[in-house]
């Protein structure tokens, strides 16, 4: 990889700072950006580390009942600390890539990411999540707009996820066991307004809400047999368009099902 | 270049290194500690799994300046002083768990982490457990056999293959 300089600071206000010169970028747990680095796609003149930000990392829970967890926090840690709160989350967590890459990666590092298999976005937009920023909070609908793409402004850190706890949830992942990202992985989540369906790895633009669904659920229909359009699926060597919509009718109703 | 400290095996070390080091790199060009073997280099083999304050990392994949400060645990700090493997290690000879041996430093350091977690794990949470951890040679099967010896679980009934 290119050279670089490197930062680590300790506080979110000096990593805000720190990101303000030119073509500064965040590195958090660094298991997606280090390979991107080794493969010259990206060239930072300047890493800021967010690893040495002890505000930013931890699972703690609301007088509101919601669930939050810091930016930095890691994945085994979330999968550890969020057990007791939010059982689906932190299997969620649990099950992402390995565990030596949940001992490194964090949350923030992959909804900043927004990969479109990885699986938190799929946790955050199902759970109706707000990604709490350095300088603002951002309602999940809201954030995930397309393959890589977040409302996050340049510069911008996420410090902590907020998460309204479900009263039941369930998340179902086909693995891709080669790189463990999920084919298609489906989020699904209870709340006294309503079911959200999240589906994360399907789609070109990245994680979206399969809202036929959800609407279906609140009439009171069954999912029998019920796929989103194959249009504007991924297709790859893993699986055509109308194999990962045909995954994430047959994935919602497994979650579905787990949940009953 | 910036100075870089790190008690490696209970040892501070100290060396110069670019910000772009990569924690394997270090260890191994700097350091000369070549027991951390690098497989892809991409993340996804776990050859160069060692633990960084206390928990397994794939050193491929971390900045060597993300570990300064820190305790390091490698390969070459298992076995004792004089040289005798330990627990984890001999079961590997014992059961054959190795061929070539490229993967073995990250699987040991990969197995010594879980263990650490869960003194007695089921076979099938021993390979969920190495699911991060390529070996091409053994198909598996002896090396999730001494790790289930190493922590002390009877092995005898599971057939070598």
């Amino acid at each position: 990889m290119y050279n670089f300089e490197f930062e680590r600071p300790g506080s979110v206000a000096e990593a805000v700072a720190a990101l303000k010169s030119e073509e500064a970028q965040a590195l958090g747990g660094g298991q997606t950006l280090i390979p991107t680095l080794k493969q010259r796609l990206a060239a930072p003149a300047k890493l800021v580390s967010l690893g040495g930000i002890a505000e930013m990392k931890g699972v703690c829970l609301n007088d509101d009942g919601s669930l939050s967890i810091g930016g930095g926090t890691t994945h085994a840690e979330v999968a550890r600390a969020a057990a007791a709160h939010y059982p689906a989350l932190a299997a969620l967590a649990g099950g992402i890539g390995d565990p030596a890459v949940r001992n490194r990666g964090t949350i923030g590092g992959s909804l900043a990411n927004n990969d479109p298999s990885a699986c938190y976005p799929s946790a955050a937009l199902g759970s109706g999540a707000t990604i709490v920023t350095d300088r603002r909070e951002i309602a999940a609908d809201d954030y995930f707009q397309g393959l890589f793409t977040t409302a996050l402004d340049e510069g911008e850190i996420i410090t902590s996820v907020r998460f309204p706890v479900p009263e039941k949830a369930n998340y179902q992942k086909f693995l891709q066991p080669a790189s463990r990202f999920a084919l298609v992985g489906v989020f699904v989540a209870h709340y006294a307004g309503g079911t959200r369906i999240a589906v994360t790895g399907a789609s070109e633009d990245g994680v979206f809400r399969w809202s036929a669904a959800e609407e279906a659920l609140a009439s009171g229909a069954a999912l029998d047999g019920m796929a989103p359009e194959a249009d504007g699926m991924i297709a790859d060597l893993h699986g055509t368009k109308a194999y990962r919509a045909h995954l994430t009718g047959v994935l919602t109703r497994r979650a579905l099902q787990a949940m009953a | 270049m910036p100075e870089i400290n790190m008690v490696v095996n209970g040892r501070s070390m100290r060396a110069e290194a670019e910000p772009r080091a990569l924690l394997s790199d270090f260890l191994r060009e700097d350091l000369s500690l070549t027991g951390t073997h690098v497989g892809c280099d991409t993340g996804q083999c776990g050859a160069c799994v060692v633990h960084v304050d206390g928990v397994a990392v794939k050193s491929c994949n971390m900045l060597a300046v993300e570990a300064a400060g820190c305790e390091v645990s490698t390969i070459e700090g298992q076995a004792g002083p004089d040289g005798t493997l330990n627990a984890l290690q001999q079961a590997f000879q014992d059961h054959h768990g190795l061929q070539c041996g490229f993967c073995t430093p990250g699987m040991v350091m990969s197995a010594a982490a879980l263990l650490k977690e869960n003194p007695t794990p089921s076979e099938a949470e021993v390979r969920a457990h190495l699911e991060g951890n390529l070996c091409r040679c053994t198909g598996y099967h002896n090396i999730v056999k001494a790790i289930l010896a190493a922590s002390g679980q009877d092995v005898s009934g599971i057939a070598a293959e």
